[in-house]
């Protein structure tokens, strides 16, 4: 699904580089976690996965499904299958998150040669979704992300990675900020999306979502690079030994 | 297909590249020589039979013209017009007198018809028939029957068609030409033509009233809703030719009607000019709606070309309890000078402005509005979105002012501003006057930049990114879309989209 091989990034503006040769390889079907202390370039990996024009690939290469996707802008991209769950998710006023996926949707099907779905259809679609996540019907009425809460926001989320049906989902960080009944139910819609031909890429600072959303692997990242991959069992070391253990032991 | 469906099928159609309406049609044309002088205006009084009082009237307004000057308070810069380097009047040939839809020079039907103008009442009105007589009762309610939209066509100089008026007349509105106005309605163009925009008001409506060559005139009588939605749309063909258009609108006592303008012109090196002048009078109890989507030519990517857009509109409220709404699209002119306002001399009446002002390219807008509250317990309220995309500049500028005898005036306003990309500007200039201790008015003002994070968040949900910024604006300005009727919001929102292609990358 998702080859990287010695990816370097830098942030465009200042020219500091984030991600520093960086190796990863994410199966079909596979639930992978990546892990890291804080600046250890997590966020800044998913940006570039999605074509953030902020920053600029110097070396390497991102391969999905066997193409390269470098030279892809964030909406072909997307269109194409890959979905990222924002850690902030942006607020767009007087867009109504209902006419927000029907854009979407309809967006991602025109790229793929589909015609417009239909609006009972679509509704059919939306309704299903959201009662999926225990929404309320009403926030589909609501501008897309605007005073929602942040269990909103992230379920907001989730309802559109639902819905635009992606290959390769990135959630990053999306348990910052929830309590533990909104984690639950975001992580039910993620585990509602696994599928042997899709993959999920889970970013997360804390073991926590894991016991969740089991993972087949794990990876961490240290200093723009992956230094350390193994089973979910990897993930309960980092919680009972911290990072101090494996960076150590990587260096 | 409905006029409607028509019409935003035609628009579905636009290809997004460039100026879509800049092509120029063969089309014979009856022409006054360039420049400006008397024997100009009694030429243009003749070829409309116009009756000795309106020759006057356009002399006095003449003489007037001479002794002014050029105002120079707006933001916008532009090199000096020669007024003498323009023709006043042009017509196409063989248009003279109303006529029926069958008399239309087929090749300006299709004109219209390129600009997804629904002329053709014959399919429309096919759909019509079936239903039963004395439907115009049963329309009393506020409910316009979908599609129906009766429309005036100002072809540079002249009004070339008008639909739907028999059926307009049944229920005993008059809706026609100016030209056709002063000839067969005299009593009322003397009684109301130019008492909201005096002949003396400013250089511009004074200009225009000495050589106005057509528009619209709307007269709804006593306590009758108007049935449909009436809409007149005017286009500049000729070169070199200015275009001054006239729209009288008179509600009487409990009258309600919706009013729609738009424009478009070809694609021209030179600059052209349009200076027309509205003026909407509202009786006791009388609601006027009226809305416009302009989108004249606004030059090209350089800045070279495109309408000079100086524009007075105004509305009385004349009697108590009126109430005049203006919504405006401005998407067109490489300069726009344009202030819709409302005079509220009526005690309970109330005066609405909601704006939405998209720049790209090189077009500068300076347009806001006048609230002038007079009567008591008068009521005002202002939303204005401006959109300002690469090299324009954007400028609100309103007045808002209360009479020392307007007790309990009230006006809410609020400006927001949305810059995309660095290099344009937007600009807010309000003004405020209360002379009445217990007039309240609030302001509200803010200008924001479509950030890198909102389009890379709607892009990432697959949305190509000149979309994406047409959804992030349309969401900006969608308190004001909801004030179109219908028909035209769809349009509206596909023109803005249209506008601000190229603006970003």
């Amino acid at each position: 699904m998702l080859e990287i091989k010695n990816l370097h990034a830098r942030v465009a503006e200042t020219g500091v580089e984030i991600i520093r040769g960086l190796n990863l390889t994410v199966k079909d079907g596979e639930v992978a976690a990546i892990m890291g202390p804080n600046g250890s370039g997590k966020s800044t990996l998913s940006y570039v996965l999605a074509g953030r024009e902020d920053y600029e690939v110097t070396e390497g290469e991102i391969l999905y499904n066997g193409q390269s996707i470098l030279e892809m802008d964030p909406a072909e991209r997307a269109a194409s299958g890959i979905f990222l769950a924002f850690q902030y998710p942006m607020e767009i006023p007087g867009v109504a998150t209902m006419e927000f996926l029907k854009v979407a949707m309809n967006a991602q099907r025109k790229a793929r040669g589909e015609d417009p779905l239909s609006i009972p259809e679509l509704m059919k679609r939306v309704k299903h979704a959201a009662g999926e996540l225990s929404m309320d019907l009403a926030m589909l009425k609501r501008p897309l992300n605007v005073g929602f809460s942040g269990g909103e926001k992230k379920r907001a989320e989730i309802l559109q990675m639902k819905l635009l049906e992606p290959k390769l989902c990135v959630l990053d960080e999306t348990d910052s900020g929830l309590d533990i009944d909104a984690l639950k139910i975001v992580a039910d819609g993620v585990n509602q999306l696994r599928s042997p031909d899709r993959s999920i890429v889970v970013i997360t600072h804390y073991q926590r979502l894991l016991d969740y959303i089991v993972p087949d692997a794990v990876h961490v990242l240290y200093k723009g690079q992956v230094i350390k991959s193994g089973d979910k069992s990897l993930a309960y070391e980092l919680e009972e030994n911290g990072y101090a253990g494996i960076i150590e032991e990587a260096a | 297909m409905p006029a409607v469906q028509e019409t935003i099928e035609q628009v579905r159609k636009i290809d997004v590249d460039q100026y879509k309406y800049g092509f120029e049609t063969e089309i014979e044309t009856d022409k006054a020589p360039k420049g400006l002088d008397e024997d100009i205006i009694r030429f243009i009084s003749a070829k409309k039979n116009e009756p000795e009082w309106m020759l006057e009237w356009r002399l006095g307004a003449f003489r007037r013209w001479l002794t002014l000057e050029e105002p120079n308070w707006a933001r916008v810069e532009y090199p000096k017009i020669d007024f003498q380097d323009i023709h006043y009047y042009a017509a196409p040939k063989n248009q003279s007198g109303p006529k029926s839809l069958d008399e239309v020079d087929p090749e300006l039907l299709k004109v219209y018809e390129k600009l997804g103008i629904p002329l053709k009442e014959q399919e429309i009105l096919a759909g019509v028939q079936k239903e039963q007589p004395g439907e115009f009762e049963e329309a009393g309610d506020n409910v316009y029957k979908s599609g129906r939209v009766a429309v005036d066509a100002v072809f540079d100089s002249v009004s070339v068609v008008t639909t739907f008026k028999e059926e307009l007349a049944k229920a005993g509105v008059i809706f026609c030409s100016i030209s056709e106005a002063i000839r067969e309605h005299p009593e009322l163009v003397k009684k109301y033509l130019g008492t909201v925009v005096p002949t003396t008001d400013n250089f511009y409506a004074t200009l225009n009233s000495a050589v106005f060559t057509d528009g619209s005139f709307v007269f709804v009588p006593k306590g009758v809703r108007c049935p449909m939605e009436l809409s007149t749309y005017f286009r500049i063909n000729e070169k070199n030719t200015g275009q001054f258009e006239r729209t009288l609108i008179i509600a009487e006592e409990g009258a309600y009607v919706s009013y729609l303008e738009g424009c478009t012109a070809p694609q021209r090196d030179e600059n052209q000019l349009h200076a027309a002048v509205v003026e909407l009078i509202a009786l006791d109890d009388a609601e006027i709606k009226y809305s416009t989507v302009q989108n004249w030519y606004p030059g090209d990517a350089q800045g070279k070309g495109g309408i000079y857009n100086f524009v007075t509109k105004r509305g009385d409220c004349r009697g108590a309890r009126s109430k005049i709404s203006w919504t405006q699209v401005e998407t067109g002119s490489a300069i726009t000078w344009k202030y819709p306002s409302c005079i509220l001399r009526g005690d309970d009446s109330q005066g609405e402005f909601y704006s939405i002002a998209v720049s790209n390219g090189y077009q500068q807008v300076d347009s806001g509005t006048k609230m002038i509250h007079l009567g008591k317990n008068t009521k005002s309220r202002i939303i204005s979105k401006g959109i300002a995309a690469g090299f324009s500049q954007n400028t609100y500028r309103g007045q808002v002012s209360a009479h020392r005898k307007a007790t309990n005036a009230r006006n809410f306003t609020n400006c927001d501003s949305l810059l995309i990309g660095d290099q344009c500007g937007a600009h807010t200039v309000p003004y405020m006057e209360a002379k009445n201790s217990t007039a309240k008015f609030e302001h509200e003002a803010t200008t924001s930049k479509i950030s890198d994070d909102q389009k890379f968040y709607v892009m990432q949900r697959g949305i190509p990114e000149e979309e994406a910024i047409a959804l992030i604006v349309n969401g900006f300005v969608k308190e004001v879309i909801q004030e179109l009727p219908m028909e035209f919001a769809v349009e509206a929102q596909k023109l803005i989209g249209i506008s601000l292609e190229g603006s970003v990358g």
